[in-house]
Parts: structure tokens; C-alpha cells; sequence
């Protein structure tokens, strides 16, 4: 079932097409790469998905329902969870208490003057961190904690309600090389279960080709290839961009 | 209007716009590079401006180059005051969050303060006017003063020159360097502590220069420190902090718009009669408000690069322990039957003492959970204060109703101002409060027939059954209480967790659903209600209020206690409103230089507890195991 269908994407800064005509979808249960050299478009893509960027032309359907126009917030309430390049996360509250107040917001108790709010949903958070590891430090404050770590908080977060998609902005930037397999591995095995559709960027090509299903290459805004790994790896186009050519001298 | 007249207001709004320029080109200049918010940059001024009194008194009177020379001296004679300040002061609190710089310079104001007073006296000192620059020049058949022609000269030479220096120097190399990115001028290997202390003793000349070219046009007075400072804000936010072309920009434009204010004097529009003179006290923080909203940089500003290292995050917050909560109990239950055990002066005292905590408790519930920084929290408590007197006086409500009806009244204007508030952030956010606390002071400063002006309104007393002093000191001590241990409870509720996590990271709570800004605007509302009840409650207490109760100082107090206190703590602000208000009854009313005792002491407590005494004192005894 496709979750996510985007269609003719494109976003220029100036007279920089940044993102230019960039169509695919994924498909509930399954992680969809966005791979590509520096300064390609993945981050401007990604921000287009979740609202932080208004596209120029092009449509997000999300569940076959149109999402360009409405803010980050709004499209969460959809069902888009979202982790950052660099961690986003509640430096002051410990680590449950960063989940709970996902929590809080997903059920709409925001406005809540009287109940504490480390006491809401409090067996619930503690589900989802255990899910992702994290049970046994649920009482310690979430800036103290290690970078890996605090990915994996951030996950937490990002499955708090229950998303029917997860965009993952370089969920494995900064990690150590085994820490970064793990990560991906819960990712994977999370999202198979629960049929959560995934959309990730990803530099390290030994997480891409060992969790991807599909995987789509951006090369200066354009969409060079879109298939399986097997695919992607065997494309003379995708081979040129990674292994020498187009990225640098503009020539190809 | 003439044309004539329009030209001559038109030539005195830049002749007052070259002093502000200097003075706001000195502060945005300290604040671009070593990013503290200097309160004392007015105190610059004013001692600038004395400092060329006494000189032009003795040298300036014969000769134009005497008198030259010595506006010049007073310059350099102030930006030698800021070297030293800078080396014995700031150097030791760069590390300290941008705050505590911020209190330190405020304790400087009232120590400089003091010491003009001691070394000059209280008298307004009108110095010489310039030699050979005393006549008028007649333009449009209207004198106009010579040295006026000189001062409006002033200006764009010494934005030429700042021009020069940063463009063309080394030093102004680094300076433009750092205001973009500090840390890296630092990791290029530039010796920061000399380009800071340099900085700073540049723009407290300029200051310093601002004051002495001022000296034949308005006499020196003590109060000019802050009515200067203020100003000075304005310009540089509505040029844009850091930018010399934008505080030039900002200070033209300004400077003309007062003068046109008072050229205009009282206009009548189909039958309505406006006074444009009595605007020109509100016009500029007019001017701010709408800069602010529609370009919330400035002018000329950029959004500025956010600082790599934000201020230490606060440890998560827990519920008081249970021993501690027994305390505080026993505390109320002592409170509570001290009346029996005591005279009324000691009452007075603590009835000051919760009304300034459920302030500060107010304050510190914006600045710490909810993460904006108020410089005009006076407004609140004077509109719950004016709200329930007018309510009394003009409406004939008894006492008991306006309680309730008072603070509904900060409230209200929580909401309206908050709206415009929060749409911006940081220091940007702290000077549009300000704006809006000097709107309301001016409207209840002038409105004469309405609010009583400067005299205030007097008269406020409470019922019979509340007349004794034991009895009202019972009704301040529960409502204060009940006040303060809601707003804790709401830090802890969801509202308040909410609004920590916008605080926190505005990217994350956007990310899960958090409208973080709407969230923000109700807290700014509801705290203007808590801060109004205070202000309800002092009123009644002293049976009348004047404008003092929502002036700056009122506001600067409020930061004071809380800082003193330690922002990151939950009962910092309580123990610094007590500290605060025992300090100010205790020194004003033995001691004649009282503020520079207070200052002293500010400054002191900031070097030796940046983390606020509640702060330092959980820091220190109670280390948290992680």
C-alpha cells in the first residue's frame, strides 16, 4: 500500500534549481533511501515532505490526501514522525518526560492545567522506550546523554503517535560504525512489524544497502535512478556520480 | 504648521539625532562583539555629559579650541571609565549566561549613579555654551541655533569614521568578524579579552562623547542614565542589533519623528483633539512596536548567528523532596501567626515581601519555563494595580471585587501585547515588552483626568474588616501563597511541560504536534493576570499608586529578584524577592548612598554566584547523581 506518493517536486533558491521534478513513493512496511553526493537536494526534499519548505510546483499526498501547505505540526498530526540530522530533544526533562510530552500533544492535553505531567501516560512512554532500548534510562535527563542514545530517544519520540510514516534525516550521522547498524537494524525490525513507511537520507552506503528495500538518487536536484539495491548498485549513472565526474567539475 | 516651522523641527530632530546616534552606536557595538546587553551604557552618557561640565566650566568658556579639547577629553575620560569597568568587571562574567552581564551592568547604573552624585551633587548643571558657536544662523526667517548646525555635522562624520575604522583597520576587521562569529575568531587565535576591552572602552566613548557634545543644549542630571539607556535601546533595535548604518538610520529617524511630534503640537481631526507633544514620550517605543512586528531584526539587521554554546540547560525538574515541603509548610503555619508576635513595621515589610515574591514568581515562570525574557513586567503589575483603583475610584466597586476583576484586567492586556510578543524572540522579545511597558506607563503618566498623571490616585483603602494591618497582612500572606503554589503546580502540569519543550527546542515541539507560539501567548496572558494580582494587592497595601508602580525600575527589580534568586531554580525567585526588598528597606533607610551599597552588592553576589543564590546553594549541597 503506498503511503507516501510525491509528484513533480521542485524548489529553486534564486536562479539554484535546488530540487527539480523529483517523483516516488513508498509503500507501507518498507525503507526508501534517499541517497546522493553533497549539495544534491536531500535535505531540501526532506523539508518540503514535512512542511518546513513550500515547494514550487509539485504535490506530497500522504495517504492519498494533498500535505503541501500545511506546517510541521500539522502534518504530524497526520501520522509523520520525524527525526533530525541533529538531535532534537528536551535538554531539561528526562528522558521519559521527553516522550510523555509527545504523548501529551498526541492526545491533545497540551492546555492541561492540573494533572502532572510526569504522571500522564506514563506506562505507555515507558512501552516505547523499551521498544527502542531505552527503558532502564528513563530517569536520567535527556542532555546528559550519549549521542547514540539520544537518536534512539529520539525515536521514541518520532513513534509516539504512531505514525503511519517516519522521515529520518541521517539517523545515523555522528554515530560510531557499530552503533550505527544497530540503530537501523531496531529501525527496521520496528517498522516491518508495525508497517510504518520509511523515508531515510543516509551517507553510509553500508546502512543503505543493508536496510533499504528501495532506493531513490538524487544527483544537482535531479532523480538519476529509483529501484532495488541490487538495481541501484549495477546503474552506470549512479556509479559515475559516487565514483568520480558529474559532483565536481559540472562537465560529466 | 509653516513651512518654516516644519524645516526648523526638521534641522532639531537631526541635531537630537546625532547624540542618540553616538550613544546607540556604542551599544551596538559593545553588544555586536561581546554580546552583553550594557544597562549602563546611559550611566556613559550622563558621566560624559558631567565630566565636559566641569571641563568646559573651567577651560571652555574663552577659547572654541578649550572647549573643543574638553568634550573631547570627557570622551576619552569616560572611555577610560569603561576600560576599567571592562577589566574589573565583564572579564570575569563572559562565561556567566547573557542575563547575569546584564544584571552586573545594572548594578553598575546604580553604583555610577551614586557616584555622580556624590562627586557633582544633586543640582542640575547647565555647562558654557561653545565659543564662537553662540549666535543663530536665520534659515526661512527663523534663528536656529549655530551649534545645532555643528551637532547635525557630527553625526555622519562620525559614522564616516566608525565607517573607516571598521573597514579599514585591523582592529575593525576583528570587530566585523566577531559580530558575525566570535567563536571563530577566537579559534583563529585573535586575543579576545583585548578586542573585548576594546570594544567596550570604544563604545563607552562615543557614549561618553553623546553626553559631552549635549553640554550647552540640556543641563547634566542624575536621572538622564536611564532615560538615555532607554532611548539608546530603541535605536539599536529598531536598526538592528550591531549595525552602526542601522542605529544612524534608526536614530534620524527617531530623532525627526519626536521633533515633528512636538512642531505639531495639539491637532484637531474632525473634532478630535490630539496631542502630538505629550506623544513624543511614547512615539519612539510606537515606532519599536511596529518595527519590530513587521521586520523583527531591525532596519538594517540580520538574524543573528545563534551562539554555539547556549546557556547550561537547567536539570530536570522534580517535585519538592518531602522533608523540604514540610519546611515551607512550617514557614506558612510561622507566617501566619507572626502578626500576634510583632509590631507593624515588621508587617508592612512582609506584606512588601509577598507581593514582590508573587512578582517575581510571575516573572520567573516567563523567563525560566516559558523562555522568554520580559523587560517590562511593571506593566502588568501596574495595570492590575490601576485596573482595581479605577475600578474603586471611578466605578465605586468595594475592594473585594476588584481582586478578582484587577488582575483580569493585566490579563487583557497579557493577551493583546502577548500576541505581538511572541512572535519574536530573545532580545528582540525583551525590548518589545519593554516597549509596551512604557506605553502603558505613558498613558497612565498623562492622561491626567483619567489615571490621576503623575500625581497618581490616592485614597485606595480596603474594607473595614481589612483595615487592621494584621488583617490585610493575613489576606496578602494566603492570596501571595495560593498564587505562587498554583504557578509552581503549572510548571509542573502539562501546560508547563509543554511550554518547556518549546523553550528547550522550538524544532522538536513544532515536530510533535506543538503549536509552541499559541502556547506561549496564553502563558504571557495568564502571567500578566498573576502579576496583576500583585499589583492589586501593593496598591491597596499603600493605599495609593502613582506611575512609579509600572516605571523601568519596577520592571529591573522584578529581573533582579529573579536572577538574584537563580533562574533555574523554582523557589530562587521567592528567597530574591525577599533578599531584594529587605535589602532596599534596609540601606534606603539607614544609608545615604544607598544605591551604590545595592549595586555593590549586586555586582558582587553576580561575580560570586552566577547561578543565583538558590542556585548556588543547591549546586553546591545538593549534587545531583546522574
Amino acid at each position: 500500500m503506498t503511503v507516501l506518493q510525491v509528484e513533480g517536486l521542485a524548489k529553486s533558491f534564486g536562479g539554484v534549481a535546488a530540487v527539480q521534478g523529483v517523483s516516488f513513493a513508498v509503500e507501507a512496511g518498507h525503507l526508501l533511501a534517499l541517497i546522493g553526493p553533497n549539495g544534491a537536494g536531500k535535505t531540501t526534499c526532506f523539508n518540503m515532505l514535512n512542511g518546513q519548505l513550500a515547494p514550487d510546483r509539485g504535490s506530497v499526498r500522504l495517504d492519498g490526501r494533498e500535505i503541501v501547505g500545511l506546517k510541521p505540526r500539522q502534518i504530524w498530526r497526520l501520522g509523520v514522525g520525524r527525526t533530525f540530522q541533529i538531535t532534537a530533544t528536551f535538554g531539561s526533562m528526562t528522558v521519559r518526560e521527553n516522550v510523555q510530552v509527545a504523548l501529551i500533544s498526541h492526545h491533545r492535553r497540551t492546555l492541561g492545567l492540573w494533572p502532572r505531567a510526569r504522571d500522564l501516560y506514563r506506562a505507555e512512554a515507558e512501552a516505547l522506550l523499551a521498544r527502542v532500548g531505552m527503558a532502564d534510562q528513563a530517569e536520567r535527563a535527556a542532555a546528559v546523554l550519549a549521542y547514540g542514545d539520544l537518536k534512539r530517544l529520539e525515536l521514541a519520540v518520532a513513534l509516539a503517535n504512531t505514525p503511519r510514516l517516519l522521515l529520518m534525516d541521517e539517523p545515523t550521522a555522528g554515530m560510531a560504525p557499530r552503533e550505527r547498524v544497530e540503530l537501523m537494524a531496531l529501525v527496521a525490525g520496528i517498522v516491518r512489524v508495525e508497517g510504518i513507511a520509511v523515508l531515510f537520507t543516509e551517507h553510509d552506503m553500508d546502512v543503505v544497502f543493508a536496510h533499504a528495500d528501495r532506493i531513490i538518487v538524487l544527483n544537482r536536484g535531479e532523480l538519476i535512478a529509483d529501484g532495488v539495491p541490487a538495481q541501484v548498485r549495477a546503474d552506470p549513472r549512479v556509479q559515475q556520480v559516487y565514483l568520480g565526474g558529474g559532483t565536481t567539475f559540472g562537465h560529466g | 504648521m509653516t513651512l518654516a516651522t516644519f524645516v526648523i523641527q526638521l534641522l532639531n530632530g537631526l541635531a537630537g539625532a546625532s547624540s542618540l546616534f553616538l550613544v546607540a552606536a556604542g551599544l551596538s557595538l559593545i553588544f555586536g562583539v561581546t554580546r552583553i546587553v550594557n544597562f549602563a551604557h546611559g550611566s556613559f552618557f550622563m558621566v560624559g555629559i558631567y565630566i565636559a561640565y566641569t571641563l568646559t566650566e573651567s577651560f571652555g568658556r574663552g577659547s572654541a579650541l578649550g572647549f573643543w579639547a574638553s568634550v573631547l577629553a570627557a570622551a576619552v575620560a569616560v572611555g577610560a571609565l569603561g576600560f576599567v569597568v571592562e577589566i574589573l568587571l565583564l572579564r570575569r562574567i563572559y562565561k556567566a549566561p547573557e542575563l547575569f552581564q546584564l544584571l552586573a551592568t545594572f548594578g553598575l547604573v546604580l553604583v555610577i549613579k551614586d557616584a555622580t552624585l556624590a562627586i557633582w551633587g544633586p543640582e542640575d548643571l547647565l555647562g558654557p555654551r561653545a565659543p564662537g558657536l553662540r549666535g543663530a544662523v536665520s534659515i526661512l526667517g527663523r534663528p536656529f541655533p549655530e551649534y545645532d548646525l555643528v551637532l547635525i555635522a557630527i553625526g555622519p562624520l562620525v559614522l564616516g569614521l566608525l565607517w573607516l575604522v571598521l573597514n579599514r583597520t585591523r582592529f575593525g576587521v576583528l570587530v566585523r568578524a566577531a559580530t558575525q562569529d566570535r567563536d571563530m575568531v577566537a579559534a583563529l587565535g585573535v586575543n579576545q579579552a583585548w578586542l573585548f576591552t576594546g570594544v567596550f572602552a570604544l563604545g563607552a566613548a562615543l557614549a561618553g562623547l553623546g553626553g559631552a557634545l549635549q553640554v550647552p543644549r540640556e543641563p547634566a542630571q542624575l536621572f538622564l542614565d536611564i532615560t538615555v539607556i532607554s532611548d539608546a535601546f530603541v535605536v539599536v533595535v529598531v536598526g538592528g542589533l550591531g549595525s552602526i548604518p542601522g542605529a544612524f538610520l534608526a536614530a534620524l529617524l527617531i530623532g525627526e519623528i519626536k521633533a515633528l511630534c512636538i512642531g505639531l503640537g495639539d491637532v484637531s481631526f474632525g473634532g478630535f483633539e490630539i496631542s502630538f507633544s505629550k506623544l513624543t514620550l511614547v512615539v519612539e517605543f510606537i515606532v519599536m512596536a511596529i518595527v519590530l512586528v513587521v521586520r523583527p531584526w531591525g532596519l538594517l539587521g540580520r538574524p543573528g548567528g545563534e551562539p554555539r554554546h547556549a546557556a547550561a540547560t537547567e536539570p530536570p525538574l522534580r517535585p519538592l523532596h518531602g522533608y523540604l515541603k514540610l519546611a515551607a509548610a512550617g514557614l506558612g503555619a510561622a507566617l501566619l501567626v507572626l502578626p500576634v508576635a510583632t509590631d507593624g513595621y515588621v508587617l508592612v515589610l512582609l506584606i512588601d515581601i509577598f507581593v514582590f515574591a508573587l512578582f517575581a514568581v510571575s516573572l520567573h515562570f516567563l523567563m525560566g519555563p516559558g523562555g522568554m525574557v520580559s523587560f517590562g513586567h511593571a506593566a502588568y503589575f501596574g495595570l492590575g494595580a490601576y485596573g482595581a483603583a479605577l475600578l474603586v475610584l471611578r466605578a465605586g466597586l468595594p475592594m473585594e471585587t476588584t481582586i478578582v476583576l484587577g488582575p483580569l484586567v493585566a490579563l487583557a492586556g497579557g493577551l493583546l501585547f502577548g500576541w505581538f510578543v511572541v512572535r519574536l524572540s530573545g532580545v528582540y522579545l525583551a525590548m518589545l515588552t519593554l516597549a509596551f511597558a512604557q506605553i502603558v506607563w505613558s498613558v497612565a503618566f498623562q492622561w491626567d483626568s483619567f489615571t490621576g498623571g503623575s500625581n497618581g490616585l490616592i485614597g485606595l483603602w480596603p474594607p473595614a474588616w481589612l483595615a487592621s494591618k494584621s488583617a490585610f497582612y493575613h489576606v496578602t500572606l494566603i492570596l501571595c501563597v495560593v498564587a505562587i503554589v498554583a504557578l509552581r503546580h503549572l510548571v509542573f502540569a502539562p501546560f508547563g511541560a509543554v511550554l518547556r519543550a518549546g523553550r528547550d527546542s522550538p524544532l522538536r515541539a513544532d515536530a510533535i504536534g506543538i503549536d509552541v507560539r499559541r502556547h506561549q501567548w496564553f502563558a504571557f496572558a495568564l502571567i500578566g493576570g498573576f502579576a496583576g494580582l500583585a499589583g492589586v494587592l501593593h496598591a491597596f497595601s499603600k493605599g495609593s499608586i502613582s506611575p512609579e508602580t509600572l516605571a523601568i525600575a519596577r520592571s529591573v527589580d522584578g529581573l533582579v529578584m529573579v536572577l538574584l534568586g537563580g533562574v533555574q531554580t523554582l523557589t530562587g525567585p521567592v528567597v530574591g524577592a525577599a533578599v531584594l526588598t529587605w535589602l532596599q528597606d534596609e540601606i534606603a533607610r539607614r544609608v545615604e548612598f544607598w544605591r551604590a551599597i545595592l549595586g555593590g552588592v549586586i555586582i558582587l553576589l553576580v561575580i560570586a554566584f552566577p547561578q543565583g543564590i538558590v542556585g548556588f546553594i543547591r549546586g553546591r549541597f545538593m549534587r545531583e547523581v546522574t
